[in-house]
Order: structure tokens, then C-alpha cells, then sequence
């Protein structure tokens, strides 16, 4: 598709593919076309409003706990929210989520607590242990590393006959590796009930999507895998949560795997560690501010009459309230005695490094 | 009851667990209908179906992941590396994942599965089929780290491996796939992982070995005895966490200890193991801990392979050596 390698048209074309692109918002906030049927229901788009207004206001806390030096290096989701709210709010409880580092506004919807979040990015791996679904793998930081996983959580699935869906996410960058084609690939294989999600947000940290790949779009690598791709606008939460649910529904039904690319950016830096001011400029980001999905579903909620001054003003408040109550959990969370380093290394510790724990245990060490 | 090769007890200990246990799946590359490049799964595609013994796509890194995903499922997932010399693309998923969802997670999730890859050299294949890189893999924490020198060992080691809460990579040494045999009673019978096995009692030197090359670390100390020396061989069969108080009650009874291995030496096992012996047994040596290994040169192919690996002779004049220092 992207080249013509010959002028020679004596020989048939035995493969075409195409690839569409989602959208039912415009940025401005209008409809595009008519909606698909669950945004009918205004609560369920309020609530995912207010998630996605928890999920921004959270990121602002770690910021400021990570600034302050009370939080560790934190990877923000700003202008991404719809991506997590749409693909997370499609899934059921019995659904696997294997999330990236940029993903706590999924971790949230599934019922992680904030001050979980926290308290890992805090140092503690506590964080991990989560109140959201106990089969969720936590998020994973070697980037598209957890794509395998996905598979062999998908195999699972279809091994025991449960009617339960993987949903792996991460970014454009993990399209570059290696891991994700190969999880696809045996996705492809053996039809596994896996949605892979890709959080196309344009930067790998510094480095853009030109320089990831040469593709017109992400979605197309899953034709390779043999199986179907879709283009979202990733700040359209509708049109996301439209897509994940089709593609979760059509996984569960044993149609196999499928592949979402939800176009978004990034408007924050990649992590606290970060200066995004080094590889791009202002001008850029300030344009695709007027994309973001907060101000968007906004807008559309206002239209619907459904949303209104006094709402967010609320919103607002109760969302402080509640972020503020978490980082007081976080904050105050009493701190881990040196040997649980050893915790959970092994279901059981083998004696040889009982010794080891022992040292620690005295304390005399650091 | 019939002589078992060593591959034939891997095989009766696969067909074993996953008939004991429907969450047992075997997964690598041409293990289904070809019953795996040494026919280390034969019969087993046949015997439990498709969906149990999975031919996978040619792709180590998914090998591996997939196992990741599927134990944290709740499956007893075993994967099959063809050689060793494939198992780096591995490595990844190994430490950042298999050693430490559990860990991680805090106990969360959890990740039963095997690695199984063939080991070391001498069976005259092409280049990067003959590694011996088990070090690499004892240094990773979460882990455990097991190699069978035996068929009764492979056998119940593997069992043991496969039952174990936590990931394991077992290897299996290709050189006595089939040189070694042994009477292999199939009852089910698992080993105890973490243990070495003492496979001569002897009060004159102790010699440590695992793999392959405990076979030539035995012929050493028979030819040892012939001239009235009388070794103590040990199996360390699990290389992490391996068995450090029976090498240390062995060396503190000998006080003199030879340490062989086919991996090349810096950095190995071995190195470890001597370490161990200075630290907490430097009083009980009456001489040098001494180690004959591979060379620290890439595995050269298969007409010179033969001069890499510990052969009798070196193991017997290294042990000469120790027991005749002063």
C-alpha cells in the first residue's frame, strides 16, 4: 500500500487493506455523526467526565508531591485520559487490564486507589498489592514488554473456556519492539481473546512518530497479525469507549484479538524527569491543546444540558477533597521495616537467605 | 523397569505432571507433532491435544512472555527453549517480570512456570547451540536455577520444578541426553529443589559439579581412588539458591575442594562457590580451591569443542594437585 514496487500490472493484487478512523466529537465539541447508543446514556458520559477530571487532577497532585519531594519519578497522562476512561469503562471485572506506566486513569476506573498509585510511585511496592481487580497485572514499565503477557493471559482464557477479555495498553513507542509483534502475532495464530491498545500520543519521549515508523498508521500492523485495526481519536472518549467495546465484544465472542490506535498527545512532559521543551515547541503544543478530551466532552455535556457551572464547580471541589484525602493516606502510611525486601521474593524464602533478611533486621547495616 | 535416557525422564516427568495436573501446558517451538528437536516432549501432543502442547510461533521472547501471562493465570505453564544459544531473547521477560511478578505485585499475583532449554556442548552442533550460560541466570533474585546430571534426577527435579510456586529455569545438559541412563521409576516422585546431591562420600577432596560434566567429575574420582584417593562428589543440581551447607559440611570435612563446570570461568558458578568457601570455611582449607572450567573463550565449534570442556584428565591432576599440596 505504501509503495508500488512495480508498474507491472500483469500480476494480481492478492491482499488490500484499509484502515478507518473513529471519531463522533469534533474538538470544538459538536457531534460529527449520530452517536453510537451507550452515549444516550448522559450519566454514563458524565461519569466518565468526572473520571477523566479525577484522573487530570490526580496527575497535578503527583506532580506536586514529586516537586516537592514527597513522590518519586511519575509518568503523567495529561491530554490522555479518554484513552484510559474509554478503554477501561468498556471492560468487565473479569477482564484482565495490563496497563503501562502512563496508565492510571484505566488503574482508577478499575479500582485502584489513588494512594496506591502513590505509595508505588512513592518507593513502596506495597501499591502494587491494589484494590482493583486481584487478576490485573500492575503496570508495566519495560516498554510493550507486558504484550506477551497479554497473550498468555489471553490463552488462558480460551484454554479454559471463560468468556474474559485481555486488554493490553501502551504507547507508539512499544510498536517499535519486537515484544508486541510477537504477541500479536500468536494472538493472530490462535484467534485469542486480547485487545491490544495502542496510546498513540505521538512522543516516545523525544523521539516522534516519524522516526518510530514509516507506516501511515499504528492500527495496520495488526493486518500483519492477521487480524482487524482501528484509528481512533484518542481525545474523543465516545468514540474510544465505542471502540473498545466492540473490540472487547468481538474478542469475548471468539473472533479473536483486535487492535485500536487512539491517536492523542502528550501534552505533558514523558515523566517528572522530563523536559519536553528540549525536542519540541510551545507553538506545537499549544496547538493540540485545543484537542484535549476534558474541554471536549465538556462542551458536548453543556450542549446536552446535562452539565453546568454549579457541576463543575463541584466536581472540582469534591475531586480535590478526595485527592487530598488519598495523598494524606499515602503520606502518612507508615513506612516498611527493611527486611521486607525480602517479602514475597519467593513463597517461601529459601533458608539460604534467611541470613541476608537477618542482617537487615538489625538495622545496623545502613 | 526399563533404562531411561536422560531425555526419556524429562519426558516421562512432562507426561507425568500435566496427566496429574490439567493446568500443565507445554509450550515451545516443534514441540507438538514432532515431539520437540530432541524429543524431549514426544508423544505428548498426541496423548494431551493441541491446546496442552502448543507448537508455538518462532519467537523465544513470546515463549517466555506468554508463560508470564498464562502463571499469572493461574496455569503451570512449561516452556521449551531449543538451545540454550536462543534463550537470551528471554532474558528480558526473565528478570523483569518472571523473577519478580510476585514481588512486585506483593504476593498479588504470582508466576509458576518453567523454562526448559538444553545445555552445553559436545554433540558436534553448529555455533550457538553449544552455551553454557547458567551463571547469568543464578544471578538473577525470584529465580530458581536447576540442572539434572542424571535420568532419575531429571525426572524428579523436573517434577519438582513444574509443582514449584515460583519460576524455574531447568536445563538439561544435551550431551547425556542420551549417554546417560538410568532406571527411572515413574511414580510421581519429585526431588527436593535447593539441594545438592552427595553422589560419593569421600574424606580426601570434595569435588562440585552439575551438568554434564558430573559425569567426568565421577570418572575422575574412580580414577582417583585407583591411586588411594578417595573424593567426595557433590551435584549441586540447583545452581540458585543452591545447597551452601552441604558444600561447606563437604569442604570442612576434606579441606580441599575442586570445582568444575563447563561455563566458562570468570564470573561463574563457580566463582561464587569459592567465595562461599573463603568466607565461611577459609579455616577448614588445607589448600586452594582450584576450578577447572570451560575456558573463558566463546564455545569454539565442534572440531576443537572437545579441548573446551572439563575432560577426566583435568578434573584428576586439578584434584592431584589439592590433595597433594602440603
Amino acid at each position: 500500500m505504501t509503495e508500488t514496487l512495480s508498474g507491472d500490472e500483469q500480476f494480481p493484487v492478492i491482499a488490500r487493506f484499509e484502515i478507518r478512523r473513529r471519531a463522533y466529537l469534533a474538538p470544538d465539541g459538536t457531534g460529527l455523526r449520530r452517536l453510537p447508543s451507550f452515549a444516550f446514556d448522559i450519566a454514563l458520559l458524565v461519569s466518565f467526565y468526572r473520571a477523566m477530571v479525577l484522573a487530570r487532577a490526580f496527575d497535578l497532585k503527583a506532580v506536586s508531591l514529586q516537586r516537592t519531594g514527597r513522590l518519586g519519578t511519575y509518568a503523567v497522562a495529561l491530554g490522555q485520559e479518554a484513552v484510559g476512561v474509554g478503554i477501561a469503562s468498556a471492560m468487565r471485572e473479569e477482564d484482565v487490564l495490563l496497563p503501562s506506566y502512563r496508565d492510571s486513569a484505566a488503574q482508577l476506573w478499575r479500582g485502584v486507589k489513588m494512594e496506591e498509585i502513590l505509595l508505588y510511585w512513592g518507593g513502596d511496592e506495597r501499591g502494587n498489592r491494589s484494590s482493583g481487580p486481584a487478576h490485573d497485572f500492575p503496570h508495566c514499565i519495560p516498554v510493550g514488554s507486558q504484550a506477551p503477557h497479554a497473550a498468555g493471559v489471553a490463552y488462558a482464557f480460551k484454554f479454559r473456556k471463560q468468556p474474559r477479555v485481555a486488554v493490553c495498553l501502551f504507547g507508539d513507542g512499544a510498536t517499535s519492539k519486537g515484544d508486541l509483534w510477537e504477541a500479536m502475532n500468536f494472538a493472530g495464530v490462535h484467534k485469542l481473546p486480547v485487545v491490544f491498545v495502542a496510546n498513540n500520543n505521538q512522543w516516545a519521549i523525544s523521539v516522534p512518530l516519524k522516526l518510530q515508523t514509516a507506516c501511515e498508521t499504528l492500527a495496520q500492523k495488526a493486518i500483519a497479525a492477521g487480524f482487524a485495526g482501528e484509528q481512533v481519536d484518542g481525545n474523543d472518549v465516545i468514540a474510544v469507549r465505542a471502540a473498545a467495546e466492540e473490540a472487547i465484544a468481538a474478542a469475548r465472542s471468539g473472533e479473536g484479538p483486535r487492535f485500536i490506535e487512539a491517536i492523542t498527545y502528550r501534552l505533558g512532559d514523558h515523566t517528572t524527569a522530563d523536559d519536553a521543551g528540549r525536542y519540541r515547541t510551545p507553538e506545537e503544543v499549544q496547538r493540540r491543546w485545543k484537542e484535549e478530551p476534558i474541554a471536549r466532552l465538556r462542551t458536548y455535556l453543556v450542549s446536552q444540558k446535562a452539565w453546568g457551572k454549579a457541576e463543575e464547580e463541584q466536581l472540582v471541589s469534591e475531586c480535590q477533597e478526595r485527592i487530598d484525602a488519598a495523598a494524606e493516606r499515602y503520606l502518612t502510611e507508615a513506612p516498611r521495616a527493611p527486611e521486607t525486601m525480602f517479602d514475597h521474593l519467593y513463597a517461601e524464602l529459601p533458608k539460604v537467605y534467611a541470613s541476608q533478611r537477618d542482617e537487615l533486621k538489625g538495622g545496623s547495616n545502613a | 523397569m526399563p533404562e531411561s535416557t536422560l531425555v526419556e525422564a524429562v519426558n516421562l516427568a512432562l507426561a507425568r505432571a500435566m496427566q496429574d495436573d490439567p493446568n500443565v501446558i507445554v509450550l515451545g517451538e516443534d514441540v507438538g507433532v514432532n515431539g520437540g528437536v530432541f524429543r524431549a516432549t514426544v508423544g505428548l501432543q498426541q496423548r494431551f491435544g493441541p491446546e496442552r502442547v502448543i507448537d508455538m510461533p518462532l519467537s523465544e521472547l513470546l515463549i517466555s512472555g506468554a508463560c508470564v501471562g498464562m502463571a499469572a493465570q493461574g496455569l503451570k505453564p512449561v516452556g521449551e527453549i531449543q538451545f540454550m544459544g536462543f534463550l537470551y531473547p528471554c532474558i528480558d521477560q526473565l528478570v523483569n517480570h518472571a523473577s519478580r511478578l510476585r514481588k512486585r505485585t506483593q504476593g498479588r499475583l504470582s508466576c509458576p512456570m518453567v523454562l526448559r532449554t538444553p545445555h552445553g556442548a559436545g554433540i558436534r552442533a553448529p555455533e550457538h547451540h553449544s552455551e553454557a550460560t547458567e551463571a547469568m541466570l543464578a544471578h538473577i533474585p525470584g529465580l530458581r536455577v536447576v540442572m539434572a546430571s542424571s535420568p532419575e534426577r531429571a525426572y524428579g527435579l523436573l517434577l519438582a520444578a513444574i509443582r514449584d510456586p515460583d519460576p524455574v529455569v531447568f536445563l538439561e545438559p544435551t550431551r547425556i541426553y542420551r549417554a546417560a541412563k538410568g532406571r527411572v521409576e515413574d511414580d510421581g516422585e519429585a526431588l527436593p529443589l535447593d539441594v545438592a546431591f552427595v553422589l560419593r562420600e569421600g574424606p580426601d577432596v570434595t569435588l562440585i559439579s552439575w551438568g554434564a560434566v558430573v559425569r567426568e567429575t565421577v570418572a575422575a574420582a574412580e580414577e582417583l581412588a585407583a591411586d588411594g584417593i578417595d573424593a567426595e562428589v557433590i551435584d549441586l543440581a540447583t545452581l540458585k539458591p543452591y545447597d551452601e551447607e552441604t558444600v561447606l559440611a563437604s569442604v570442612s570435612k576434606t579441606g580441599r575442594c575442586v570445582i568444575v563446570h563447563e561455563a566458562a570461568r570468570t564470573g561463574g558458578v563457580g566463582a561464587e562457590i569459592a567465595a562461599l568457601i573463603a568466607e565461611r570455611a577459609l579455616l577448614s582449607l588445607l589448600a586452594p580451591v582450584v576450578r577447572v572450567t570451560g575456558y573463558d573463550a566463546i564455545i569454539p565449534l565442534q572440531r576443537l569443542e572437545q579441548y573446551y570442556m572439563p575432560s577426566v584428565g583435568r578434573i584428576a591432576a586439578a584434584a592431584r594437585k589439592v590433595y597433594h599440596f602440603s
